[in-house]
């Protein structure tokens, strides 16, 4: 059964792969025009808001794990470093990857660096990114360095860890807020029920809520792919957070819309506001039911909580990016087949590359003695 | 800082500016209803109170653009006698400027492989050549103007005074989104001339300015915050580790 699984899901992966091939040919052979449904009311599309401000805002469990242990020293939460730095790192790389399809001339990415803008937001989420994606690579270095067996410099991250990590911290706050302040200039054109001078702040908050929805999808998705997983007790403390931080933005939404008074535009009937609910309904559902120790402590329960808050994360920012935009723009934006193949053809390398990472390097477990004691997990995932 | 000043009252749709436009900046032929990437101007007609009103659509060249503000690389200027510039070399196509544009002006080359942002020029190489704006230049009827922005200003103040009832009472253009080069009267709101009415007086650059400018006081205050927990929990693990008790719940063993 589960060797028919395998092969089912080995099949799927394939042939998104093959039509994003095609897509990717098309897209570079042909341009944008002839492989997306992106126009000029329509600018940005898929790649924009999944690609980028989901790709990004889904990462954020890297800088807010490495802060908890490495800053704040919540020593019991060291065996969730390295998953999330390697999801982070992954995922970051998957943005660039992303960016490269959706910018009109890739060949001038590396120009931010020479010419500057340092009133544009976009000039500061790409330093950030940039900058941002070179900490995590270190971040993760000691996980190959151990591999290689590569004492010193195993000994020279280990001196910078901590800065390195105050830095991701201060990067991270920066541009995951930013990625919402991208928006700020849009007061016209973005709906009212998204439109919000607190778009940096709530998009900070969701990012860390979704990271860490993450780092319980993600190890329940290990433990069924191929059985490795993280200690349950940890990911029921993570998701306590998961809860604080999806209330403190319910919260704040709440109180953003009634201070705007357009609390009424959530019940207008229009389409927007169908969609508001159905982002709120995937927010709230998971902050309620996690919030009972009893729900926490079923790994089923919590691997559900954990996917209604992520869909929840993923529908509030394509609403940002495209349902908000669709009223001032006019008509709908859908996107083509081709756009959708590239975005599910990244999904599906970040996916096959966390697998053969946690298999052959030391992720799940460090290969120093002394830390393994810590880290042998005590109670794995429950296998569906 | 030169300006042009479009009226709809003296605008009769003879398209005179459609051409100049077209053979000043060298593009081909076109019977597209709207701007492209190949049409940086064009004449529309809406109904009016008395017959069909015509106006033009073009790049507003604003004073401070919003496009220029929120392009990475500043591939978008803005010059200092008043037109938007675009360089399509240093641009990266990230399309931002479009997404930006309070007006919904500028175009994407969506089908070359090198894209590049199209709107109307200003004439920037004209005015340097010291000319005037082509489409200025070649209007029959004085329906749109070239001059200094302060001087069309008065003038438009002048007609708005001399015909009150001619006109909606406001130059659009003096104050909205910060104020443009290129004002406009009209004869129905303008609303209807696809021109938003809902923009501040202020300009949008602002709105991300104002958090961006706070990035230094950020940066540097949470690495002090930081810092300072760091201290604090690597402290209370050593005076645990020294006092040789176990370390409380989420202190370092």
């Amino acid at each position: 059964m589960t060797r028919v699984r395998a092969i089912f899901w080995r099949v799927v992966a394939l042939a998104i792969l093959s039509a994003g091939a095609y897509s990717t040919w098309v897209r570079f052979t042909q341009g944008l025009g002839a492989s997306t449904n992106l126009s000029d009311e329509y600018p940005w599309g898929l790649w924009i808001g999944f690609d980028i401000l989901c790709g990004v805002g889904l990462a954020a469990g890297g800088f807010a794990i490495t802060s908890a242990v490495y800053i704040l020293h919540l020593e019991k939460l060291r065996p969730l470093v390295r998953p999330t730095v390697l999801t982070a790192f992954l995922g970051y790389l998957l943005v660039i990857c992303g960016l490269l399809f959706d910018l009109g001339r890739p060949w001038n990415i590396w120009r931010a660096v020479v010419w500057w803008n340092p009133r544009s937001v976009m000039f500061e989420v790409a330093w950030c990114v940039m900058l941002y994606t070179t900490v995590l690579a270190l971040e993760f270095s000691p996980v190959l360095f151990e591999r290689l067996r590569w004492e010193r410099a195993l000994k020279v991250v280990k001196i910078i860890v901590v800065p390195l990590v105050g830095l991701g911290f201060i990067l991270s706050t920066l541009h995951q807020s930013s990625l919402g302040s991208l928006y700020l200039i849009l007061p016209t054109k973005l709906h009212p029920l998204w439109y919000s001078p607190l778009l940096p702040v709530l998009f900070w908050i969701s990012a860390v809520a979704a990271g860490l929805a993450m780092v319980i999808f993600e190890s329940g998705m290990s433990a069924r792919a191929f059985g490795r997983a993280l200690e349950f007790h940890l990911l029921q403390g993570v998701a306590k957070v998961m809860v604080l931080f999806l209330g403190l933005f319910l919260m704040v939404r709440l109180f953003d819309l009634g201070a705007r008074g357009v609390l009424g535009t959530a019940f207008t009937g229009s389409y927007e506001m169908a969609m508001f609910w159905v982002e709120t309904a995937l927010l709230a559902v998971p902050m309620v039911l996690a919030a009972f120790r009893k729900i926490r402590a079923n790994p089923q329960a919590l691997f559900a909580c954990s996917v209604m808050a992520v869909g929840g994360f993923l529908v509030n920012r394509l609403n940002v990016a495209v349902t908000g935009l669709e009223a001032s723009a006019g008509g709908r934006y859908v996107p083509s087949w081709m756009e959708v193949s590239i975005t599910l053809s990244l999904v599906v390398v970040g996916l096959a590359a966390f697998r053969y990472a946690a298999q052959y390097l030391p992720v799940f477990h460090s290969l120093k003695s002394e830390e393994v004691k810590e880290e042998l997990p005590t109670q794995v995932y429950a296998q569906p | 800082m030169r300006a042009l000043l479009f009226d709809t009252t003296r605008c009769v749709g003879c398209g005179s500016c459609m051409v100049a436009c077209r053979e000043s900046n060298g593009l081909p032929e076109t019977d597209a209803p709207d701007l492209t990437e190949n049409q940086f101007t064009v004449l529309k007609t809406v109904p009016g109170n008395d017959g069909d009103v015509t106006y033009r659509r073009l790049c507003m060249h604003c004073q401070d653009p919003t496009c220029a503000s929120v392009c990475p690389v500043g591939a978008l200027k803005k010059t200092p006698n008043g037109p938007v510039v675009y360089e399509p070399e240093i641009c990266l196509g990230c399309r931002y400027c479009i997404q930006a544009c309070p007006f919904g002006v500028p175009r994407y080359e969506w089908s070359s492989l090198a894209p590049r942002v199209r709107k109307c020029t200003f004439c920037a190489d004209r005015l340097a050549a010291g000319k005037i704006n082509a489409c200025a230049e070649a209007c029959p009827t004085g329906a749109t103007q070239a001059g200094e922005r302060e001087e069309l200003l008065k003038e438009a103040r002048a007609r708005l005074a001399a015909e009150p009832e001619k006109y909606v009472q406001k130059i659009y253009g003096e104050h909205d989104a910060g104020g443009t080069s290129v004002l406009m009267l009209s004869s129905v709101p303008f609303t209807q001339l696809g021109l938003p009415d809902n923009l501040p007086a202020e300009p949008l650059p602002l709105l991300t300015f104002r958090v961006l400018s706070k990035i230094p006081t950020l940066a540097g205050a949470g690495s002090c915050v930081l810092a300072g927990l760091w201290w604090l929990t690597n402290r209370k693990a050593e005076v645990a580790k020294a006092e040789g008790r176990a370390p409380r719940k989420g202190e370092r063993r």
